[in-house]
């Protein structure tokens, strides 16, 4: 194979981490839904939290696109 | 980054370079003693973010009025914000290094707002800038700890409560979740900005490309994505304040 069709389809497998990342971000709003809607007045003391669950996870996916990019540009 | 060498042959047709932003110019070529410390346009925009910050909260608090006017009640409001954060997460004796966590706030924000600036630089996506600031916080923390506990801060690799065998498992995962903090702190922040912009200047190319009449459907997505990367430039600041008041945490009163 040659090196450079092998680049693009390891930065296209390094971009599967963005499922992760997917399923971590709706996991987070979903149970922060589930959560407000069963207890309303608690809510907004966890919305700091959400965000940063938010954050967290999609960083976590954001890395595997570094690697994609690592791959593309870098080698 | 290293893209910018063969990138713009990779892009084929008449879609401009996504990675073209984040190419580095030399202003004022300085050679140091045989090391480049030309001044950059990611220097000029560093000094630009100062200067916004500075001149911001300066001009601001200057009537220091008893009740505040608009602009004197952002900035306390930003204050408050980080001085609640330090105090929630480090306590109050935390407090002395709160002049630390708000600069660090208010530079990565000032940096990530004005990248949103059309035709602006965001200093904050290039994995140096990010490290630099990651690294001063790890050595910084790692230096607190060893002061306040000498030696016993390297209990804090050995979980409490564990079955000796299983410490030789543990320490190690301990030791190395402890040293990829500064990697993944500052990749975190990189990532965020760098995917954003790379992802603006694409479907700024799909409008361009689509024409009149096609163009409308990604220019919608580019606006509401625009306000995304804006929360997401405000988000990636606050979890680096928010990471590093944990991480001073964990150095000053040790939980494990």
């Amino acid at each position: 194979m040659e090196a450079e069709a092998a680049k693009l389809i390891g930065a296209g497998l390094a971009s599967i981490a963005l499922v992760g990342a997917g399923i971590g971000i709706g996991t987070i709003f979903g149970n922060y839904l589930s959560g407000a809607l069963r207890n309303p007045s608690a809510a907004q003391g966890q919305f700091a939290n959400l965000l940063l669950g938010f954050a967290l996870a999609e960083a976590t996916g954001l890395f595997g696109l570094v690697v994609a990019f690592i791959i593309l540009f870098a080698f | 980054m290293a893209s910018t060498e063969h990138g713009g042959e990779q892009s084929g047709g008449s879609m401009p370079d996504p990675m073209h932003q984040f190419e580095i110019d030399r202003i004022i070529p300085i050679n140091f003693f045989g090391l480049d410390a030309s001044f950059t346009n990611s220097s000029k925009w560093m000094l630009i973010a100062l200067l916004v910050v500075a001149g911001f909260l300066i001009l601001s608090m200057r009537g220091r009025s008893l009740v505040p006017t608009r602009a004197q009640s952002v900035a306390e409001l930003a204050y408050e914000f980080i001085a609640n954060m330090v105090r929630d997460n480090v306590g109050t004796e935390g407090m002395k290094y709160f002049p630390f966590v708000f600069t660090l706030f208010m530079f990565i924000l000032a940096c990530n707002m004005l990248g949103m600036v059309p035709y602006s630089f965001t200093v904050t996506s290039h994995i140096i800038v990010t490290f630099g600031l990651a690294a001063v916080v790890f050595i910084g923390v790692t230096v607190i700890g060893f002061i306040r506990h000498g030696v016993g801060f390297l209990k804090f690799f050995v979980p409490s409560g564990v079955p000796a065998p299983m410490l030789a498992l543990l320490v190690p995962i301990e030791l190395i979740s402890y040293l990829t903090r500064p990697v993944s702190l500052s990749v975190r922040l990189f990532a965020n900005m760098m995917a954003g912009h790379t992802m603006l200047k694409v479907f700024g190319g799909f409008v361009v490309a689509l024409g009149f009449l096609g163009g409308w459907a990604p220019l919608a997505f580019m606006v509401a994505f625009t306000g995304l990367e804006v929360l997401v430039a405000f988000l990636q600041a606050y979890v680096f304040a928010v990471l590093t008041c944990i991480y001073l945490n964990d150095a000053m009163h040790m939980h494990h």
